[in-house]
């Protein structure tokens, strides 16, 4: 008789979802499934609506990384009208953009992802959170933290009126001239960026690299998966974040698809299972074989590690050094193992911050010449980018009014949406090889999910590490045998 | 040895929200420290570890404060706003979509069957010959899944439960979170059912309303992208739309100086469609002795329905029509 | 199956077109008795959301009946009146009410025929279209 353990509600991701584990008679998992419960209609109801105003109503989608929205939409504008945006108005994009990189990929490491590594999965549920880090870092390091996202916010809010659900968009260019006392700023705030990407590298690296046990845990067994990889690369085939052609490699590392971003509709499909909101984007020219790794299975992997994997390098000196030493030290090209994750975003990290040192000397961030306004008839228009998630595509129809007659938009973490139900189930499966449940598979399992940060994870200081789980075990007639939560402190009860 | 009076419990909840208004709580930055210190959260979904369950077995309001964000889309989200509700002293709407519907609330202008089919049948990149969609019960390999019901409608709060007061923005800035936070620690509140927040226009605290004209008579209605926006003059003044006259003040105006103009995510004041406010006050700045003229002026306004009611259309008099019960 | 008593709210404006309706009464001309009148003392007073509201309480059909260009005794109050309803006549197909259900237009305190005259027209349009349900599905577009 198999029984079915429910873990609802998942917590610390955007939204609602639910995870099934089926269990075979000797308990163990057989079938892991991940549920989104929810819609709400993005690729339908901005229909109507004028083409211009997608930026604002897209970055709706998600609180947490707007700017990714908002940008893919502007740029899917600047082609739907046929114009190119003005150097500085790239430059202010471009700069926006990796200020919001930087912030993102940050909060998510000390806030939700960090605390796995950093006290160990292993570690007592109380100091799994941003105040067990903060032990281990420092004080001075956690206040660091929030006033380096706080100063990154402002200067967001100064270049793009706020920093959640920003204005700056337009086509061909951007609302507001950057001024050379915002230029200061920036290069002021870049130099402590590049800093402390580095000094979050090196705690990375003397806490969870030089433990063992954690390094271990980041090439077991349990967290591998060999798939498809997708990223964005500029000229030069080093990870990109804002634009250029979107490359996809195998799972020995061999480019296989190398596209413009009109033609992402020929390199991805979507697969529509009907227990669940969310769809499954495959490589087209593979097929859909269903939740399968492997070069026949058409899954393929977004963020952080899967950027690293696709490119050649990093585009800035500091991040390239960072980025040899993790594929040495893992050993392969790709790096198949999904808590290199965590590792693959630090990289991103400094590189956002390289970058931002970068366009904060260019010429042109502050020029008046901020808007291209020879607009074509409104047609048809594709803009890409890489949000801290995975690679975004927003594609949208217009009429000649310039309203909204289709919208397809394929969302980062989306493109993770296999993979993240494979993980579980590996992570399920062999974690389960007897009935005893007990914290550490519950976490483990956590885990597995965590690394992808899916959409949202929200946090704030005094998080316990906790998520809240509650495993029921229900016979084939849905009959309660066993219950399993965590509970307020964190242990494992049995009910 | 003097007995502290307990902390107040709170509980943070969210319906069909992008998770802006859990993001604008993190902005807080230092602040968040002292907030944290003073309360004692007992529910909070995306971070905390407690379950439905926990909540079932609190005594009915145990809890102080409620804070939903996000409109009820679903039937989950509609039982645990219930059941918060139950559970509550207080509950707050915290954000647009709690408030009026949110952006999610322009759904309310398509239909559910519409919307389905769009993305699951008729987009480009789905492969999908079985027309499957997704429905509230599944069996895999034998086993039950379930999902739960997809409302026609997007429903605010205030259609599902009893609110005790509103929070506007979309999100509502840190500024103003925390301003609300204080007002419920020290009692200091507006009657019951209240905005909190000021109750008139943006426009009366803008910087750009000195360079309003007295009468403005725009011979055409620009969009966004149209123009080149002078950063010092008010936009309707300039020709482009701003929400600003039917839209409350409190947020200080960052679109605005961002030179971008107001899309009204502070909501309407008291009382007030913010269509019909933005209707009148938009054709009265318009030229037009015939109604051909006055269409002209006026194209450039090319949704007004969707420009309008961006974030209220659930509390809009003709947006927020029940499709069906929730 | 058309609707036989359409319900019709019709905003008049205090100097011409209630004097109009008056006028009718006065030449026993008769109009459908389904038109409710609501006076208002210029047609410029009339709010968008009266109107909306109308519709949304089980008006199938509403008006708005002011003095004439040039007639108005508040002198352009109706040029607002007009200006303020072109716009909301677009947005009000955005909600799937067919524009045709909404009527603007002028009559003066001597036209006592030209009242009994649109009012009867709306009439026989709104029966034409049936009775407005506001719960069904929105598809169709600005116009």
């Amino acid at each position: 008789m198999g029984t079915k353990i429910s873990i609802e509600p998942i917590t610390r991701l955007e939204g609602h979802g639910k995870i099934d584990l089926f269990c075979d008679d000797n308990g163990a998992v057989e079938r892991a499934i991940f549920q989104v419960p929810e819609l709400r209609g993005f690729e339908k109801f901005v229909e109507g609506r004028p083409a211009e105003d997608m930026p604002q109503i897209t970055s709706r989608i998600c609180g947490v990384c707007p700017t990714a929205h908002h940008m893919a939409s502007v740029k899917a504008l600047d082609a739907l009208f046929g114009v190119e945006p003005p150097p500085a108005a790239r430059a202010v994009r471009e700069m926006f953009y990796h200020l919001f990189m930087f912030e993102d990929h940050l909060l998510h490491f000390f806030f939700l992802g960090g605390p796995d590594f950093i006290v160990g999965p292993g570690a007592p549920k109380e100091a799994r959170n941003i105040l067990g880090v903060i032990n281990k870092v420092g004080v001075d390091t956690g206040k660091k933290v929030i006033e380096i996202r706080k100063i990154c916010r402002e200067l967001m809010a100064e270049i793009g009126g706020k920093p959640i659900h920003p204005v700056l968009g337009l086509p061909g260019g951007v609302a507001k001239q950057i001024s050379e006392e915002t230029r200061e700023k920036l290069k002021a705030f870049s130099k402590n960026a590049v800093a402390f990407a580095q000094f979050t590298l090196k705690a990375f690296n003397d806490i969870v690299l030089a433990n063992k046990d954690y390094l271990d845990l980041i090439l077991s067994d349990v967290y591998y998966m060999k798939t498809y990889y997708m990223g964005m690369i500029d000229k030069a085939n080093k990870v990109n974040f804002y634009d250029g052609d979107i490359r996809v490699v195998d799972p020995d590392g061999k480019e296989v698809q190398k596209f413009k971003h009109a033609d992402y509709a020929k390199v991805i499909a979507e697969h529509v299972e009907p227990w669940t909101y969310i769809k499954f984007p495959y490589l087209r020219d593979v097929g859909w074989k269903g939740f399968t790794e492997g070069k026949e299975s058409g899954v393929y992997r977004v963020a952080p590690i899967a950027r690293l994997n696709v490119a050649d390098g990093m585009s800035t000196p500091l991040a390239q050094k960072e980025y040899e030493r993790l594929f040495s030290t893992v050993g392969t090209k790709p790096v198949h193992n999904t808590l290199a994750m965590h590792w693959a975003r630090l990289v991103e990290v400094l590189n956002a911050a390289e970058r931002i040192t970068e366009l904060s000397e260019l010429k042109d961030l502050t020029s008046p010449e901020i808007r291209n306004m020879n607009f074509k008839t409104p047609g048809e228009g594709v803009g890409i980018v890489e949000a801290p998630r995975g690679t975004l595509i927003h594609h949208y129809q217009a009429n000649e009014k310039g309203l909204i007659t289709k919208a397809n938009l394929i969302v980062a973490t989306v493109g993770n949406a296999a993979a993240i139900n494979m993980s579980i189930e590996r992570a399920a499966k062999k974690l389960s090889v007897n009935k005893k449940v007990d914290e550490q598979i519950l976490n483990m399992i956590e885990m597995a999910f965590r690394a992808y940060d899916p959409c949202l994870s929200c946090a704030t200081h005094s998080l316990p590490g906790k998520m809240p789980l509650e495993l029921r075990f229900k016979d084939k007639y849905n009959k309660i045998l066993r219950t399993v939560f965590r509970n307020n402190d964190g242990k494992a009860v049995s009910g | 040895m003097a007995q502290t009076a307990p902390k107040p419990k709170i509980a943070l909840y969210w319906c069909a929200s992008c998770g802006g208004c859990e993001e604008t709580i993190v902005d807080l930055d230092e602040k968040i420290l002292d907030v944290v210190a003073a309360v004692d959260i007992v529910f909070w979904p995306c971070a905390m570890d407690f379950k439905y369950s926990d909540v079932e077995a609190m005594a009915d309001k145990a809890i102080d404060v409620s804070f939903i964000n996000g409109a009820v889309r679903n039937s989950e989200q509609k039982h645990i706003a219930q059941l918060l509700r139950k559970k509550s002293k207080m509950v707050v709407a915290f954000g647009d979509c709690a408030w009026l519907g949110g952006i999610p609330a322009l759904a309310n202008l398509k239909n559910k069957k519409s919307i389905v089919d769009r993305a699951y049948i008729e987009m480009e990149t789905v492969e999908n010959p079985k027309k499957d969609v997704p429905c509230e019960k599944n069996k895999v390999d034998g086993y039950d899944l379930t999902l739960p019901t997809f409302y026609e409608t997007v429903h605010k709060l205030a259609d599902i439960i009893d609110v005790d007061y509103y929070l506007p923005g979309c999100p509502p800035t840190p500024k103003n979170v925390m301003v609300a936070i204080n007002a419920i620690l020290s009692g200091k509140l507006p009657p019951k059912g209240s905005v909190i927040g000021p109750d008139k226009s943006l426009c009366s605290s803008c910087d750009r309303n000195e360079s309003k004209p007295d009468t403005m008579a725009l011979e055409k209605i620009w969009r966004i992208y149209e123009k080149v926006a002078d950063p010092h003059t008010c936009f309707l003044a300039q020709g482009i739309v701003c929400m600003g006259p039917a839209t409350r003040d409190g947020c200080d105006y960052p679109c605005v100086k961002g030179n971008m103009p107001c899309t009204g995510c502070y909501g309407p004041v008291t009382g007030a469609d913010q269509g019909a406010r933005m209707t009148s006050a938009l054709a009265g700045l318009v030229i037009g002795d015939e109604k051909e003229q006055a269409l002209k002026a006026m194209e450039g306004i090319a949704d007004p329905a969707g420009t309008f009611y961006r974030y209220s259309m659930a509390a809009s008099l003709l947006g927020s029509q029940r499709k069906e019960q929730a | 199956m058309p609707n036989t008593t359409p319900h019709i709210i019709a905003f008049v404006c205090n100097w011409c077109s209630y004097a109009g309706a008056d006028k009718a009464g006065g030449q026993k001309l008769q109009y459908p008795a389904n038109v409710k009148l609501v006076r208002v003392m210029c047609s410029g007073r009339v709010d968008p959301d009266f109107v909306m509201e109308a519709f949304r309480e089980g008006a199938d059909g509403v008006m708005v009946l002011g003095c004439h260009p040039g007639d108005c005794h508040y002198r352009n109050g109706n040029m607002k009146t007009l200006r303020r309803f072109a716009l909301f006549e677009r947005m009000l197909a955005q909600f799937g009410i067919a524009p045709e259900r909404f009527m603007l237009d002028w009559v003066s305190a001597g036209e006592g025929k030209r009242f009994q005259e649109l009012t009867t027209t709306m009439t026989e349009k709104i029966k034409k279209l049936g009775p407005l349900h506001l719960t069904g599905s929105v598809e169709s577009e600005v116009a």
